[in-house]
C-alpha cells in the first residue's frame, strides 16, 4: 500500500471555497463576544441533538433595545461563525429588527438571492453559500433561533 | 486482502456516483451497503413465498413458515448459536437488548442491585440499563475506560466488587474499534454470579462470532450492518434463560390458550415475537450470511485490519491528525476515529462529500465516551469487505484538501 506523503492538493471545489471563506474561519478562531453576561435579561440554551452543536445565548435588553449579546457554543465552524457575527450584528437593535434579520437571515439559507446582497445583514452575508449545502443549514441558524426563543419566551 | 474490485461488482449502490465522484463509502460502522444476493432473496421471497408465518393451514403458509425458520437456523449456525430458538428475531440490536432489560431485566434486578455498562457503550446499551436502573431502584456503575481506548480491566473489577445482576458491554466499539476480550470479561462476569449482555452489532459483521465459546448470555445483534435490511436483528441467548422469562411484548403468535383474563404462551423463541414478524428481513439477513460465509469471517477480519492499520497510518502523517482508540492492529476492527486540528468533525464530513466521501461526524451515539475523550465529536471512517486501499487514498487526499481550506497545509 503506498504510504508516500500526500501529494499537495488540488484546488477545492468553488462551493468549497464559498463555504469556507476567510471571514468565516476568522470568526470561528476568534469568536467575537464569547461568554456571559453578568446582567442578562434574556437567556436560552439549544442545542442540535443530531449533531451535538450547542449555544447558550444571553441578551440584555433595555426596553425595547438588544444592548449587549454574548454566546458561549460549542459546534461547527458554521453554527459558531453565525453566532459571533450575530451577536455583532444585533448590537443595538430593538427586537422588532432583530427578528426582521432572522426572517432575513433564514431567506438567505433558503437561496434567496435578494437576502443574500441585502446589506442589513453584514458580514452574515458571508454565510450565503451555506444554501448550497442543505444539511449545514441548520448550523447557521441555531444562534438565530436561540435568539428568536430568547426574545419570544 | 480481498478481491475488492470483484466484490464491488457485487453491490449495485456502489456504482453509484455521488457529487459527481465515485461513491467511496466509509460509513459501514453507521450501515452496510446490500448485495444483488440480498436484494434479490428479499425480491423472490415476495415474488414466490409470501404468507404470514406459522397461521395458514396452505401449502404458500408453510413455505413462508420454512423460509422464515430457515432464516433463524442460519444466524443461529452464523454465531454458533445454543439453538435455533435460542434466536428471537428483532428489529435490531436496540430492540434485542431492550427485550432484556425489559424482560429479563425487570423480573431479576430489585433496589439495591447493580447494573454494569461500559463507557464505551452505545446509547442503545446505556439507555435501556439506566430505565431499568431508575424504574427498580438499581444503581448504574459506569466502567472507566483507558487512555488508548480499551475497557480499563482494574476498574471493571472494582465494578464486579458489588456482584451486579447484568453486566453489559460491547464485543467491539462502535467508536474507537476496540475490539475487547469479551470471553474473559464474561468469565470474571460470571464468576461474581452476574448474566452478561454482549452488544453483538459491530462484532458479528466484522469478525468470527462464536456466542458458546464467548459464554455470554445474551448476545445482540443488527442485520443492516451485515449487508442485510435493515429492521432486521435478533437476540441470540441461552435457551434455558429465555424459557424462564417473562414475555416482552404481547399480542398474536406468542401466546398458546388466550382466556377472557388471561393467556398461556408459546414456546421460546415466539413466546418474544409477536404479532406477524418481518420475514423478508429474516430472509434477507439470511441470504447477507450466506454471502459473508462464502468469503469467511476471519478474511473479511483480516482485510479490515489491513485497511484500519494503513488509514492510521496515512492519517497520522497528516500533522495535526489525532486518531483515537488502540494503536496495536491485533485488538482493533476497521473502524478509525480522528480529529484533524480544529476543523470541527462536521466541517470534515462536509469536505469530505464534495468528493464523494461518505463518513460519520458526531457522537457516534456514545456521548460518555466522548466526554472522557475531551472532544465533542469525531471523524469517523469505517471500513467493510468492499472497501480498498483506493478508498483509504481518497479519504487521506481529501483530508488534505480540509487542512487547506483551514489553513493547515498550502493550499
Amino acid at each position: 500500500m503506498d504510504t508516500s506523503p500526500p501529494e499537495p492538493p488540488p484546488l477545492p471545489p468553488p462551493q468549497l471555497s464559498a463555504l469556507y471563506q476567510e471571514l468565516i474561519l476568522d470568526h470561528y478562531r476568534r469568536p467575537r463576544n464569547k461568554g456571559t453576561l453578568e446582567q442578562a435579561t434574556h437567556a436560552v440554551s439549544l442545542n442540535n441533538p443530531l449533531c451535538g452543536d450547542e449555544i447558550d445565548l444571553q441578551l440584555r435588553v433595555d426596553g425595547d433595545i438588544i444592548k449587549e449579546a454574548r454566546f458561549i457554543g460549542r459546534g461547527c465552524s458554521i453554527s459558531q461563525a453565525a453566532a459571533s457575527m450575530m451577536t455583532q450584528l444585533v448590537k443595538d437593535k430593538s427586537v422588532p429588527q432583530a427578528l426582521a434579520l432572522a426572517d432575513r437571515m433564514s431567506a438567505m439559507m433558503q437561496g434567496d438571492e435578494g437576502a443574500a446582497r441585502d446589506k442589513t445583514l453584514g458580514e452574515l452575508r458571508a454565510l450565503a453559500g451555506v444554501s448550497k449545502f442543505p444539511v449545514r443549514i441548520k448550523c447557521a441558524l441555531l444562534p438565530w433561533n436561540a435568539l428568536t426563543d430568547a426574545v419570544k419566551a | 486482502m480481498l478481491d475488492v474490485a470483484r466484490l464491488r461488482a457485487d453491490f449495485p449502490m456502489l456504482a453509484q456516483r455521488e457529487n459527481g465522484h465515485p461513491l467511496v463509502y466509509l460509513d459501514n460502522a453507521a450501515t452496510t451497503q446490500k448485495p444483488q444476493a440480498v436484494l434479490d432473496a428479499i425480491a423472490e421471497y415476495y415474488r414466490t413465498t409470501n404468507a404470514n408465518v406459522h397461521r395458514g393451514a396452505y401449502d404458500l403458509a408453510i413455505r413462508a413458515t420454512e423460509a422464515y425458520e430457515a432464516a433463524r437456523a442460519k444466524v443461529a449456525a452464523f454465531v454458533n448459536a445454543w439453538a435455533p430458538e435460542s434466536v428471537v428475531f428483532t428489529r435490531g440490536t436496540t430492540e434485542a437488548i431492550n427485550l432484556v432489560a425489559g424482560s429479563y431485566g425487570r423480573a431479576s434486578v430489585k433496589a439495591g442491585d447493580s447494573v454494569v455498562v461500559t463507557a464505551m457503550d452505545h446509547h442503545s446499551n446505556l439507555v435501556p440499563w439506566q430505565i431499568l436502573c431508575q424504574e427498580t431502584g438499581a444503581t448504574l456503575r459506569m466502567v472507566e475506560i483507558t487512555e488508548d481506548g480499551r475497557i480499563d480491566l482494574s476498574d471493571f473489577d472494582r465494578a464486579l466488587e458489588r456482584r451486579p445482576k447484568i453486566v453489559a458491554f460491547p464485543y467491539v466499539s462502535n467508536a474507537l474499534g476496540t475490539v475487547n476480550p469479551a470471553a474473559q470479561l464474561t468469565r470474571l462476569a460470571h464468576a461474581v454470579g452476574a448474566v452478561v449482555v454482549v452488544d453483538g452489532a459491530q462484532s458479528t459483521p466484522h469478525l468470527k462470532v462464536d456466542v458458546q465459546a464467548l459464554d455470554c448470555d445474551f448476545y445482540a445483534l443488527s442485520g443492516h450492518k451485515m449487508l442485510g435490511p435493515m429492521g432486521s436483528g435478533a437476540l441470540v441467548a441461552k435457551p434455558e434463560l429465555l424459557e424462564a422469562m417473562p414475555p416482552y411484548h404481547g399480542g398474536g403468535e406468542m401466546i398458546s390458550r388466550v382466556w377472557d383474563d388471561h393467556s398461556t404462551y408459546n414456546k421460546i423463541p415466539h413466546k418474544f415475537e409477536a404479532g406477524t414478524p418481518n420475514v423478508e428481513g429474516a430472509v434477507g439477513l439470511a441470504a447477507a450470511i450466506r454471502y459473508l460465509e462464502r468469503i469467511g469471517p476471519e478474511r473479511i477480519a483480516d482485510h479490515e485490519q489491513a485497511l484500519a492499520a494503513a488509514a492510521i497510518e496515512r492519517l497520522l502523517q497528516i500533522e495535526g491528525v489525532t486518531v483515537y482508540g488502540p494503536q496495536a492492529r491485533s485488538d482493533r476492527a476497521g473502524v478509525v476515529s480522528f480529529t484533524y486540528g480544529d476543523i470541527h468533525p462536521h466541517d470534515i464530513a462536509t469536505i469530505l462529500d464534495q468528493d464523494g466521501i461518505c463518513i460519520r461526524a458526531g457522537h457516534h451515539c456514545t456521548q460518555p465516551l466522548m466526554r472522557r475523550l475531551n472532544v465533542a465529536a469525531t471523524a469517523r471512517a469505517s471500513f467493510y469487505l468492499y472497501n480498498g486501499s483506493d478508498d483509504v487514498d481518497a479519504l487521506a487526499g481529501a483530508l488534505v484538501k480540509a487542512g487547506a481550506l483551514f489553513g493547515y497545509v498550502p493550499a
